[in-house]
């Protein structure tokens, strides 16, 4: 191998921010299209956990991990769909809704993955955009997941519907103002059903991510939040889905700042640096929020936002 | 209403207190008919599983109630579960939704060890003392921002709650394995143990440390706060409605900041209890998600603190029974969170029906008479 | 929908029967607590008992133990280092009448061992990796092993094997045991060309995946070429070191199966033969003494079998060594020895052997090792 000494540092929080971002890219723009249905779904944690360990088994049993994926998001669909379905029901909280299924997401995966700790499954492939380099560090760093694509695909093709497209309109007059989308005509619960049953699907594919390419197994401490640190970003990402995946981006790579600086010599507080993300987040979070509700482009139907 | 009711009940005083236990009773009820609901999703579960619901409550019984130390197992858990409810509790009386708990305990924790570490001369008393209060200070600030942040800058309070849970973590690992590592604690760096003066020893009458009663204790306090005083009204009327409190001119600020500043010192309590009753010494334990499943007792407490007693102590004992079910049915440790997430799922669904079971309503018991 | 929701006092009536149906169903408990006529054995793991690692080690001593008739092994996994494992101990031995306990993480020892064991005179309480002394509770007892030796066998596969000269450590946390395995492989890998040196990555947490597979990435990007760690569940840097092409050295347990044509080989405990001993002592009526150490010469550790990727000269130079260790007492930290910041550690003549309980407290990272101990 080279040795490119301190120029491993950006290389590593580029390779960094595009292997660890893609559970944020799903997570993100799935939750985005939830919330611009004017709900949020704070349960997309256990829905992630129990993608991994739903799609870390099929593609165990089956020896595939394109159908690990499939499972994962069929299962992620479930979840969103129940979520929708019980958001609905007057009186029942969405915020709360999302933290008890996280913690029976999260529950459930545990319980019967527990077989699936040792046995190994197939990974999911890679591109190696890096042919053209003979430094074998910018290959590894362009060896770009699948999935990594399809979520760049996703967040552009979303934003595109959400700009010009009946469906994209719809979804945007449900979150804005159901009194509007009422007076349209529009099943408010049907599309906010289908908008977090997506959301779901898509949490379930990021936590497939994980457990089937990067690291690639599943265990219990697969997530370290990804789940809930999506939905936080998507805040800050205006409910856009190419922002979304520009802010993951930027997760990723603070996320790959630790080891990276250890690896060149800046050894002191690593603790500190691995809580770089989170503290980047919630100064975000500190800098784009208002106490008027002058968010731009805040769906008005939000709660948290309200 | 009719005038015709009116009348009824005006010619019959004697049956009002019936309507009224129909109006209050729902507030428990309605819990209660969800916690069972739970109880049965998570048996059929169980059943569809091959395993005996009848076994599993059987053990859970035994475990978490049917012997003397079964009930030290379950009180010496419901300790922090009880201060740490209160931290979501109290916050969610003005309708915040604070989840984070579980950095105000750690920080809490480390506080108390690093004061112990700094003043390690004072009598018993006042050296506990001072730790419980650095403890509350250091928890309280730590929710305290996440109020003033919700505030001042309308930051969703659930998310920088979570977000502050994860910084915390990680500012206690890097402080009890930098600046404030004892360098005799080799293999788990921890600060420097208590001196024994400062250990918090156990109730006299059972093998659970004093944390219990200090827990039932501010569980009681936090309730007279809600209940019966002013400020406690303000906060109810700020739960209701924040616009409505604003107009008539309610200090909104003053309690968000209050009120989760003061759930933070109780969970920064159940992190000085930590540290001087169970670890003797600050140390990476202290995340041991009780800030986790407070979330889920105070929201079946309905956020009401004489409620999160019973409610502690139950989940306390489902948890002290875990082990055992892992052992005798080979249930994975995880089935005590499916249970968890079972009834968490019934209880918010239950709000559905509040106003809405005529059972609970007066005017069922007064047309019947 | 409000019909499915409404509800009237019959529907009321019929929970509050199921509800007493319950309380009934809970009274007719699974018949008493049978215990078992024989010895019965506790194991307690901080982990999944499959990890591929520290716990999955413990757990294949434990199923060892199992063999011996008329033992009962009963086992809990996932127990923090908390109240939790005090409870645990204590309800294993109230309902399942164990009176040998094995509570195998660390943190297990201080206080929580050491609280519980004076309650229960008569029970035993063996901890893994914990430094009993005069003055504790004589039913406590500590066992370990010197690992350290099993990493010095990797770091000359390691040292063979480099051709960038730089090696790779993922760590959790700076804590003696960890440092003197990081010290132990790259003096290994020295033994074989002196300008080896080796990068180490502290991940902060004993299990934390997305972080350990982030370490050996930045490792496999600074050049280093082989891989090691001691993390609790080493399944993760073993994975993704193959995917970038580095050769493997295992830990705790065989991790061959996961990349058998890039691993070396591993240092392994050996608890099954450790633990079997240890029952059958008690067994036969006999004390375990209060402090236990062993390595590769007691068969508390043993190497895994040496990978196709290693050549002759390597095999060669292990097998001498290894030949060296098993005859006991086997210095690896000797003079003359300097730490990562130019002090001295030993002078030239001076030797800490592999049972000098000095090592036990380490708090240095040898020269040619690149990362801090804070």
């Amino acid at each position: 191998m080279t040795d490119i000494g301190l120029w491993g540092v950006p290389l590593a929080i580029l390779g960094g921010a595009i292997r660890v971002s893609t559970p944020f890219i799903f997570v993100s723009i799935g939750e985005a299209l939830t919330e611009r249905s004017g709900r949020i779904n704070l349960g997309l944690e256990g829905t992630l956990v129990f993608g991994a360990m739903s799609g870390y088994a099929v593609a165990f049993h089956s020896d595939s991990a394109w159908l690990g994926v499939l499972a994962a998001a069929f299962f992620g669909l479930l979840f969103g769909l129940f979520h929708g379905f019980v958001c609905k029901l007057p009186k029942v909280n969405d915020i709360a809704i999302g933290i008890a299924l996280m913690l029976l997401g999260t529950g459930l995966a545990f319980f019967f993955g527990k077989p699936y700790v040792q046995p190994v499954a197939p990974d999911l492939p890679s591109i190696p955009f890096g042919f053209w380099s003979d430094i074998p560090q910018v290959e590894a760093a362009l060896r770009i997941n699948v999935l990594f694509i399809l979520g760049i695909v996703l967040a552009v093709a979303m934003a595109f519907m959400f700009r010009a497209t009946r469906i994209g309109l719809i979804v945007r007059v449900v979150g804005d103002s159901a009194d509007a989308a009422r007076a349209m005509g529009i099943n408010i619960d049907l599309v906010r059903l289908l908008s977090t049953g997506v959301g779901g699907a898509l949490a379930g594919v990021a936590g497939a991510y994980l457990s089937l390419y990067y690291p690639g197994s599943w265990n219990e401490g697969i997530s370290s939040g990804q789940g809930l640190m999506a939905v936080a970003l998507v805040i800050f990402a205006r409910w856009n889905p190419v922002n979304c995946f520009w802010a993951a981006l930027l997760f990723g790579g603070a996320g790959a700042l630790g080891p990276a600086l250890q690896s060149v010599g800046v050894t002191q507080g690593y603790y500190l640096f691995y809580a770089a993300p989170y503290v980047l987040t919630l100064g975000l979070l500190i800098a784009t929020s208002s106490t008027r509700r002058a968010m731009s482009s805040a769906p008005g139907e939000l709660s948290i936002t309200k | 209403m009719s005038t015709e009711t009116t009348g009824l009940v005006l010619a019959a005083p004697s049956r009002a207190w019936v309507e009224t236990v129909a109006r209050r009773s729902e507030g428990v009820a309605l819990p209660l008919g969800a916690l069972l609901i739970g109880f049965l999703a998570f048996s059929v579960f169980l059943a569809v599983l091959g395993k005996s619901p009848v076994a599993f409550f059987g053990y859970v019984y035994q475990a978490g109630f049917g012997t003397e130390f079964s009930w030290s197992n379950t009180l010496s858990r419901a300790a922090p579960l009880l201060l740490a409810a209160l931290c979501v509790a109290l916050p969610a009386r003005l309708g915040l939704v604070v989840i984070g708990g579980e950095g105000a305990i750690v920080l809490g924790g480390v506080a108390a060890g690093a004061l112990a570490m700094s003043l390690p001369g004072l009598p018993g008393p006042i050296g506990i003392l001072m730790m419980g209060l650095g403890a509350m200070i250091a928890g309280g600030a730590w929710i305290g921002a996440i109020g003033a942040m919700r505030y001042y800058r309308g930051v969703n309070e659930t998310i920088s709650s979570l977000l502050m849970a994860y910084i915390a973590i990680a500012l206690m690992n890097h402080l009890v394995e930098g600046p404030f590592r004892d360098p005799a604690s080799l293999n788990k760096p921890s600060t420097a143990p208590l001196p024994d003066a400062y250990r918090i020893g156990e109730l006299p009458f059972i093998d659970v440390h004093w944390g219990l009663a200090a827990g039932i204790l501010a569980c009681v306090l936090c309730w007279v706060l809600i209940e019966r005083t002013t400020w406690g009204f303000a906060a109810r009327i700020v739960g209701g409605n924040v616009r409505a409190a604003e107009v008539q001119g309610l200090p909104t600020g003053v309690l968000m900041v209050g009120f989760t500043a003061l759930g933070g010192a109780c969970a920064g309590l159940a992190g000085m209890f930590e540290v001087a009753a169970i670890h003797g010494s600050a140390n990476a334990s202290l995340a041991a998600g009780y800030g986790y499943t407070a979330i889920l007792i105070a929201f079946l407490a309905r956020h009401n603190a004489l409620a999160v007693i019973p409610v502690a102590v139950l989940f306390a004992g489902l948890e002290a029974s875990s082990g055992l079910i892992q052992r005798r049915m080979e249930l994975p440790d995880a089935t005590i969170a499916v249970l968890e997430g079972l009834v968490f799922v019934a209880i918010l669904l239950s709000e559905t029906l509040t106003g809405r079971m005529r059972l609970f309503q007066p005017e069922l018991w007064r047309r019947t008479s | 929908m409000p019909h499915l929701f409404s509800a009237d006092r019959r529907q009321f009536l019929m929970t509050s029967a199921g509800m007493a149906g319950l309380a009934v169903a809970a009274s007719l408990l699974p018949a008493g607590l049978a215990r078992a006529a024989g010895l019965t054995v506790g194991f307690i793991y901080v982990g999944p008992k499959d990890d591929y690692g520290y716990n999955q080690a413990h757990a294949e001593g434990a199923k060892a133990v199992k063999q011996i008739a008329g033992v009962t092994v009963i086992e809990e996994e996932l127990v923090p280092e908390t109240v939790d494992v005090q409870k645990t101990m204590e309800s294993m031995i109230n309902f399942d009448g164990a009176t040998l306990l094995f509570p195998t993480s660390f943190g297990y020892f201080d206080p929580h061992i050491l609280t519980v064991a004076p309650k229960y005179p008569e029970i035993r309480f063996e901890h893994c990796g914990g430094l009993w002394s005069e003055g504790m509770p004589a039913n406590t007892g500590s066992y370990f092993g010197y690992i350290g030796m099993g990493q010095y066998l990797n770091g000359i596969a390691a040292g063979h094997a480099t051709k960038t000269k730089k090696i790779g450590f993922v760590a959790a946390k700076p804590i003696p045991q960890v440092l003197l395995n990081i010290n132990s492989f790259l003096l290994g890998a020295r033994s074989v060309d002196p300008e080896i040196t080796c990068q180490v990555i502290f991940t902060g947490e004993w299990s934390l995946a997305v972080k350990e597979a982030e370490a050996t990435n930045a490792l496999a990007d600074q050049g280093c070429d082989v891989v090691t760690c001691h993390v609790d569940g080493p399944k993760v840097v073993m994975e993704t070191g193959a995917g970038r092409g580095m050769y493997l050295c295992g830990y705790h347990a065989n991790q061959s199966p996961l990349a058998p044509d890039m691993y070396l080989t591993g240092a392994e405990w050996n608890w099954a033969q450790v633990y079997t001993d240890m029952v059958n002592t008690t067994i036969a009526g006999g004390t375990i003494p209060n402090f236990v150490r062993g390595g590769l010469a007691e068969g508390f550790v043993k190497m895994s079998p040496l990978g196709p990727a290693v050549s002759d000269a390597a095999r060669n130079q292990f097998e001498a060594t290894q030949a060296e260790i098993l005859k006991g007492g086997y210095a690896v930290i000797k003079g003359p020895l300097k730490d990562n910041k130019g002090n001295v550690i030993a002078a030239g003549g001076e030797a800490y052997a592999e049972d000098d309980v000095k090592l036990e407290s380490m708090d240095y990272l040898v020269e040619g090792v690149v990362g801090s101990t804070s």
